[in-house]
């Protein structure tokens, strides 16, 4: 049976957060199909880069080795990539809605004639019926994603071809250990047999790479605390929220100035702009200053023991209560009934 | 150096970013006619990259081609308006329903027509939110490719020197000509509209628009053939039909749900374990969470 495929990324030796999220993604499909969970690997120097992935239950690890593949650069790896799925045929392919996946995933799409759907918030496995000819198909995958500027969330189907292939970015899906002990194949790719001169046009001449630090920027959720959250050790609640919904914390200025929070956290005109799917301000006022960097967020939850916080008329929900105790609650209800 | 032949894609979008409750029809769906139809932020930054190197490089022109229904000539005159050549409008029923694999096969098609040293994109459109048609446009060209571009800068009429805006950093590439080049959001802002090009292309149309045209508009054009905008229809490029519109697209949407309308009435909670459960449920429910 055809498998599913997750294109892994990796950065100095160290796979991605989003390659193994969607490897534990993966993982879960696989299972729900009854097939196996491949993995792909293109880089330098990869050694023993199976024990990274082997414990989020991949069966089969492909591993191109060369120094043509690193830094990424897009038409080395779309060729290798075309050819093994050419070759093996997978049923879905998933890669990071990253600055590499969203590179790679339309030209290798496009090179298979392969319905590729962008930045998936959620995955799943089901049935469709084509309006027009009736046609059913069992275990298709769903790909649902927000569109519009997150005003739609549209559910996508690929009924005919082949692989179905979707990008989810980074902290959308949660990464889980499998199993420590599962092992897995490592199959070794030839490069030679792959790549040409036409494939290397393309030259990196100059490249700076931060390490992975916050991205408040990026992220889909963000739990933001203010002064109300009343001290550093009360954060690590919304560390816990955040953790648990896939997200990251921000804060207010007057959090950052008593020293509950880092400064890179900042939201605001002073800090950074945000436009998160949702938003959810604890223990926040609302002053303008704060709001300037958030007003644009799809939905925002304000928790705030005032009533009449000014926080409140940026908000879809409303929580007029003390967030030591409404946190607690959401992080139980989302462990108790997430999938 | 010769001057280049530079091609920019550029989109109409429906204004996403200022959506207010009108924009949501009682069944769910978008109200394109809520919403106003303007060219996508990002191919504005790559309209001026273009533009820059016209500056720099004698003999450069510009042109954009654009694809959607009639009115998306305005895209065309609003780029002329800042100082791009001419553009051609590929508008035809065939395309309807297009994903992003037809949506690049027909762009390829009419690119095929057209000569080009540089085709430069934006990143992504605000409405479809993919960042999926400029890497298949250059696939489908067998062109190579540079994504997340930020400046332009150099070019020595064989290969163009860029510099990329990544998640975690930047990259400086070069890049041998012809290939196709996506614009950030971070790179420079276009220039404003020049009053004298206003003046002079306000009156151009596309072949739809001059449907509606008066006798004047006719005799103008008699007298200055740059009034006529350039419309392809499907016949006017060497297609395979079954690539095109719906039946070229692989992806169908299986449903739609709007997000906005629900959203917006403020909910009260005094924090019991029944609404903070129903507040959890329902964000479950419509995928804002999990
Ligand atoms: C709710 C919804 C979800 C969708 N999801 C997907 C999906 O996941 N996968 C998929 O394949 N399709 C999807 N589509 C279809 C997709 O929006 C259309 O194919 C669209 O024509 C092109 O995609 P885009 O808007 O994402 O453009 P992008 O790929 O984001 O555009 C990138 C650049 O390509 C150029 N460009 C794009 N379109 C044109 C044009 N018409 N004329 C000239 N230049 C252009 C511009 O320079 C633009 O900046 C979806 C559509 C809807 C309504
Ligand atoms: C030039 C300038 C630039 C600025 N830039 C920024 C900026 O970039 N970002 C920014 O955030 N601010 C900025 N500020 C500061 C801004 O004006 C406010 O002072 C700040 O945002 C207030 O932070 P806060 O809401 O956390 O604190 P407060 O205003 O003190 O609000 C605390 C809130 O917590 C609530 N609360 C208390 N206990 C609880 C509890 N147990 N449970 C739930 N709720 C509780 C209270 O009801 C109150 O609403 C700037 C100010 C100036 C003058």
């Amino acid at each position: 049976m055809n498998s599913v495929f997750v294109y892994c990324e990796i950065e100095e030796g160290t796979v991605a957060d989003v390659s193994l999220e969607l490897l534990t993604k993966g993982r879960a499909l696989a299972t729900k199909l009854g097939v196996k969970l491949e993995a792909i690997v293109l880089g330098e120097g990869l050694k023993d880069v199976e024990k990274q992935v082997f414990p989020y239950g991949v069966d089969v690890l492909w591993v191109g080795d060369d120094a043509r593949l690193a830094p990424y650069t897009t038409l080395p790896h779309t060729k290798m990539l075309v050819r093994l799925f050419d070759a093996e045929k997978p049923q879905v392919a998933l890669m990071g809605a990253t600055s590499v996946g969203r590179d790679l995933g339309p030209r290798v799409s496009s090179a298979l004639h392969s319905g590729l759907t962008a930045d998936c918030t959620s995955l799943e496995i089901g049935e469709y019926t084509d309006a027009k000819s009736g046609k059913k198909y069992e275990n298709l995958l769903y790909q649902i994603r927000p569109a519009f500027g997150g005003n739609i969330v549209a559910t996508i189907v690929n009924p005919e071809c082949r692989p179905q292939m979707a990008t989810v970015r980074e902290g959308v899906m949660k990464k889980e250990i499998f199993n420590l002990q599962h092992q897995g194949e490592v199959k070794k790719l030839n490069v030679d047999e792959y790549l040409d001169d036409t494939d290397l046009v393309v030259k990196v001449i100059e490249r700076h790479m931060e390490k992975s630090k916050v991205n408040i920027k990026a992220a889909p959720i963000i739990v933001a605390g203010g002064y109300g959250v009343g001290s550093k050790e009360n954060f690590n609640l919304l560390y816990e929220l955040a953790a648990v919904l896939g997200g990251e914390v921000g804060a207010s200025r007057a959090a950052v100035d008593a020293g509950f929070c880092e400064h890179e956290r900042q939201i605001g005109q002073t800090g950074t702009t945000v436009r998160p799917k949702l938003y959810i301000a604890c223990g926040i006022s609302g002053q303008i200053q704060h709001t300037a960097g958030m007003e644009e967020s799809s939905m925002v939850i304000a928790i705030n023991t005032d009533a009449n916080a000014p926080i409140n008329k940026f908000a879809d929900y409303v929580i007029t209560g003390d967030l030591n105790v409404v946190i607690p609650k959401m992080i139980q209800y989302y462990k108790k009934n997430s999938k | 150096m010769k001057g280049l032949k530079i091609v920019v894609l550029a989109k109409q979008v429906p204004d996403t970013r200022n959506v207010g409750k009108d924009a949501m029809k009682a069944d769910g769906t978008v109200n394109r006619a809520a919403l106003p139809a303007i060219f996508n932020p990002e191919d504005l930054n790559a309209l001026e990259q273009a533009l820059r190197l016209k500056d720099t490089i004698e003999g450069t022109t510009v042109h954009v081609l654009t694809m959607g229904p009639g009115r998306a000539a305005e895209i065309i005159r609003e780029a002329m308006y800042r100082g791009a050549d001419g553009g051609y409008l590929l508008s035809d029923r065939a395309f309807a329903g297009s994903d992003t694999l037809a949506t690049s096969y027909a762009l390829s098609c009419a690119l095929r027509n057209l000569e080009y040293d540089l085709i430069i994109c934006g990143r992504q459109a605000i409405d479809g939110d993919t960042a999926q048609v400029g890497p298949q446009v250059a696939e489908k060209l067998a062109l190579p490719q540079v994504t997340y571009a930020e400046d332009i800068q150099k070019c020595d009429g064989k290969i163009v020197t860029i510099k990329r805006r990544l998640e975690r950093g930047i990259e400086v590439v070069t890049c041998p000509m012809p290939c196709v080049v996506t614009v950030n959001g971070s790179a420079a802002p276009c220039r404003p509209r020049n009053a004298r090009f206003v003046m002079k292309y306000k009156n151009a149309k596309g072949t739809q628009e001059a449907q509606d045209a008066n006798e004047d508009y006719f005799a103008l054009v008699n007298e200055r053939p740059y009034l006529k905008l350039t419309e392809w229809s499907v016949n006017d490029i060497q297609s395979n039909p079954a690539d095109l519109g719906l039946s070229g697209s692989p992806t169908k949407v299986k449903n739609i749900e709007s997000v906005v309308f629900q959203a917006k009435e403020a909910k009260v909670l005094s924090g019991t374990d029944a609404e903070l459960d129903a507040m959890m449920k329902e964000l479950i429910t419509n995928h804002t969470i999990g």
